[in-house]
């Protein structure tokens, strides 16, 4: 009985489940590569080192991923992504201005717990704000939300740049180097944190999968199925807020990450089912991000930054996307 | 039955639907007509809670829209507005299947199974069903829509102007459509129409609207004359009479 | 898009003379002011008394710097005005049509591979470069079904992050980081006299472009409209464009990117004057130099006596307006 049903399960949704257990085959498989390739000296050390950087990278691309899909739904349109919103530019201004604030000393010998705890909050602080301004009006419009992101994003950066020059005007670069992070820096007390957080969002978004695939109808297709859509949609964005600042506490802003692992997913599984698609997405961008790291690593020992190249490819892909959408 | 008392809905200074009370009861197809801008549209949304309500109360089968629970109340009534983009990529089937939500969640049972199929055959959309809703026409389209509403199987149905944008045969093969929804399958309908002989030879009900208040109320043959139309519409409309109905000669003047 | 175009009564004329007119008094009031603002005390008795170390700084560093302001401000309004009106899209300037960012990454490559060459190889370099991105642009806008307001700024801000990315690419690379961020990032405090002679071209463009201001402005109502009317529109779009790509090319290389200004000045400017570029233009750009000067003057005095990257403080300051204006037309429009 119960194999019957998961067979018939497989049967109509055979393509969406072949996608993921692929994805994890080929995850499996470049996260041993990272871990494994060309040890050398202290193996304890070097596995744990190697450990929390895949460990940061599976949590924030799944964060990244997850962000996206979430948005891509409440917004009704597959290009709006948290970073493209301003989100991350955000969470970046804010580590900024507690330093500016609190003093950059005092702020960075805080227990790293406590300070994200507080970055969070002021993440979920603007969340309420951004949906207020967004679905606070009874008509949305895609053209206002995509800019008014954009511009707030270029905001946000121009203010942390600021800060920082009042702040310390001659120590500008160090300062961007000791408040914010990169791959290769992986804070262990933060690498737990953020799994926690993480793992609280999927738990507390779990039950709301199956309304998200009647959101993406739009509003009022899913109000006229029983959604209570302004619910789904105020916790999705309390979610975005919590997975954006995990990813950008651990690695900072990696733009379009989360643009191009989510529509690859939704092209890969060929569906817009939510049981499906973040977990496909989360999968590609994990990938993506521990292949490429391992590329740039080993194999081309090279300075180039990942997020230098994602941005490169994102770009492209955008452009492609958009022309595909709306070209002729 | 649908009960309206005192509903108001305003945009900033201006008033769109000023205190309109309203007794529907159940079975056979309303039709609310009236000029662009008279508040149709706004009513029926407010009546199927995409609106909030600025003032008054709207009431279906007893039920409070502003206060019931949505899943309560999408077994109970059903809305479809007259532009119907959806960003995601789905088939007909899939979007007929929608229309089962409110009962299962996303998981369809065999009862759901059955509803999508007889909704699909009802709107003889069998050979698209499996097509994606961007490769329909515009006539399928509304068509793949209708069918989901249908799915949900809700006593109720509220439809804003079903039949713009379709040409002549799929507007009269739609409206027959949501005339038999009334007749055999004894659904209470409300449809905002903006041909007033549609709503002549097919509603059982005619309300008018005009700057946000109902002006007049009752059978076709009594509202769709050329004294009403003059008085609603602001225009001297010829109102002949073909098979037994009135029906207003308004693409004759000029 | 236009508000107030067409034929005016005479009253309209007159109070278009009355703004413009206002505009440069308060921008010559705030010039003279702000050459008078910097870590040197400089006093107009001592010009007066022509007193020769203050004399000197002035003319080697105050006045180029005022000259530099001035002339690029005024002339991305311009720019920024001229796009839009040739794109049709308000929210089309050089910095979301890959513009800015082809003129940098043509700075990176030449700052490789021609190291040793002149200042003006250089800026040759970064014109090509601004005129390809730009014409790339063009050509991605061609291929969408309809020149959607959204779509058509997002490509142009999609492919200029393409390129920025190319670039830092390369500055990674060949360790030029902070000369990219020079280049993205707009700063007057290394404009001396000697450097900021570029821009003197960049005024002429400028004044050359209100020539053809009534061309650009049919050119703006569509093809069709500017065909019946017995305008080469195809010369005339991209022709304009390469002025307008030109022009931006130039000021980044003295200068470097300032974000926003085409974007802002011109939609406020229009938002009251309508699209009539010939009535607008001048206000445009009297409107783009006093808005960088402002701005200037924030980035010398907020941290005195260290000086912040203007383009950093036209972000803030711009953005919000830019955020400001958007959200106003939604209001508008709803």
């Amino acid at each position: 009985m119960l194999v019957d049903r998961w067979r018939t399960a497989l049967a109509a949704s055979g393509r969406p489940v072949t996608v993921l257990v692929l994805l994890g085959i080929l995850l499996a498989m470049v996260t041993v590569l990272f871990m494994t390739y060309d040890l050398k000296g202290s193996l304890d050390f070097a596995l744990e080192l190697r450990g929390r950087k895949v460990g940061g990278m599976l949590l924030v691309g799944f964060a990244v991923a997850y962000a996206s899909v979430l948005l891509h739904t409440i917004t009704n349109n597959r290009i709006l992504t948290p970073s493209l919103m301003g989100f991350d530019a955000l969470f970046v201004l804010i580590q900024t201005a507690a330093a500016f604030f609190f003093g950059t000393l005092a702020f960075l010998s805080l227990d790293v717990r406590l300070r994200f705890g507080i970055e969070v909050g002021i993440m979920l602080a603007f969340a309420a704000v951004l949906y207020r301004l967004l679905f606070g009006g009874e008509n949305r419009d895609l053209f206002l939300l995509v800019l008014a992101g954009i511009i707030t994003g270029t905001v946000f950066t121009s203010l942390t740049a600021l800060i920082m020059r009042v702040l310390d005007p001659n120590e500008f670069m160090t300062l961007q180097d000791l408040l914010f992070a990169n791959f290769s820096t992986v804070n262990r007390d933060l690498l737990l944190v953020s799994a926690a957080a993480v793992v609280a969002i999927v738990l507390a978004t779990r039950p709301l999968l199956a309304q998200l695939d009647a959101v993406a109808l739009g509003r009022e297709h899913a109000i006229n199925l029983g959604v209570d859509h302004r619910a789904v949609v105020r916790r999705c964005l309390a979610a975005i807020a919590v997975l954006v600042s995990v990813s950008t506490a651990l690695v900072g802003p990696v733009a379009f990450l989360g643009l191009l692992v989510s529509n690859m997913a939704y092209q890969l599984t060929g569906t817009f089912r939510h049981r499906y698609t973040p977990a496909a997405a989360g999968m590609i961008a994990a990938i993506a991000l521990i292949g490429g790291q391992f590329l740039l690593q080993e194999v081309f020992a090279s300075v180039v930054r990942l997020s230098v190249i994602i941005s490169f490819i994102g770009g492209i892909y955008f452009i492609l996307l958009l022309l595909r959408e709306a070209g002729r | 039955m649908i009960e309206l008392r005192g509903v108001t809905k305003r945009y900033g200074p201006n008033t769109v639907v000023d205190g309109v009370s309203l007794t529907v009861p159940g079975g056979g197809v309303t039709a609310l007509i009236g000029p662009n801008g008279a508040g149709k549209s706004t009513l029926l949304s407010m009546i199927g809670r995409l609106l909030p309500l600025d003032g008054g109360e709207i009431r279906v089968d007893g039920l409070d829209v502003s206060r019931t629970a949505g899943d309560v109340l999408a077994r109970k009534l059903s809305i479809l507005r007259q532009e119907n983009q959806v960003a995601v990529r789905l088939t007909v089937k899939e979007l007929v299947e929608f229309g089962r939500f409110p009962y299962s969640r996303g998981r369809l049972t065999t009862e759901d199974g059955r509803h999508v199929e007889e909704a699909i055959e009802f709107l003889e959309l069998a050979e698209f069903a499996a097509r994606p809703l961007n490769r329909l026409s515009g006539g399928q389209r509304q068509r793949a829509f209708i069918a989901m509403v249908l799915c949900q199987d809700t006593d109720y149905v509220l439809l804003d102007e079903p039949l713009n944008n379709l040409d002549m045969r799929h507007a009269s093969q739609t409206m027959g459509l949501i005339r038999r929804f009334a007749t055999e399958l004894n659904k209470t309908i409300v449809i905002v129409l903006h041909d007033v002989n549609f709503a002549s030879y097919h509603a059982d009900r005619v309300v008018a609207m005009k700057d946000g208040s109902i002006v007049a109320d009752g059978a076709p043959g009594e509202i769709i004359t050329a004294p009403w139309m003059a008085e609603i519409f602001d225009l001297e409309v010829p109102v002949h009479s073909y098979a037994d109905r009135p029906v207003a000669a308004y693409f004759a003047i000029g | 898009m236009s508000t107030h175009s067409g034929p005016r009564p005479a009253s309209g004329r007159i109070r278009d003379t009355t703004l413009l007119g206002l505009a440069l008094v308060s921008l010559t009031a705030v010039s003279a002011w702000s050459l008078f603002i910097g870590v040197s005390d400089i006093g107009l008795s001592d010009l007066l008394r022509a007193e020769p170390s203050k004399m000197l700084l002035f003319a080697v560093s105050r006045v180029p710097r005022l000259a530099a302001i001035l002339l690029s401000g005024s002339a991305m309004g311009v720019v920024g005005l001229i796009m839009q009106s040739l794109v049709r899209n308000r929210f089309v300037a050089p910095t979301t049509a890959g513009t800015v960012d082809a003129a940098s990454l043509g700075l990176v490559i030449a700052a490789i591979w021609l190291a040793g060459a002149s200042v003006f190889l250089k800026m040759t370099v970064a014109v090509v470069f601004a005129l390809a991105g730009t014409a790339l642009f063009m050509a991605l806008v061609q291929r969408l079904r309809y020149a959607d307001i959204i779509v058509v700024p997002l490509i142009g801000i999609m492919l200029g992050g393409v390129i920025q990315a190319a670039a830092t690419f390369l500055a990674l690379r060949y360790d030029l980081l902070q000369s990219l961020s020079a280049w993205t990032n707009g700063d007057f405090s290394g404009i001396l006299r000697g450097r900021y002679e570029l821009l003197y071209l960049v005024g002429a463009m400028t004044a050359a472009a209100y020539l053809f201001a009534n061309r650009f402005t049919l050119a703006g109502m569509g093809r069709d409209v500017a065909v019946n009317l017995g305008v080469n529109y195809l010369r005339v779009l991209y022709g304009g464009m390469a002025l307008a790509a030109s022009v931006a090319a130039v000021v980044v290389v003295v200068v470097g990117g300032i974000p926003f200004l085409g974007l802002v000045v011109p939609n406020l400017v229009t938002m009251t004057m309508g699209d009539n570029l010939r009535r607008v233009l001048p206000l445009t750009a009297v409107s783009g130099a006093f808005f960088v000067l402002a701005c200037d003057i924030v980035s010398r005095t907020i941290r005195f006596p260290y000086e912040i990257p203007v383009g950093t403080v036209v972000g803030v300051v711009g953005g919000g307006l830019f955020l400001a204006l958007v959200l106003r037309s939604r209001f508008n429009a709803g």
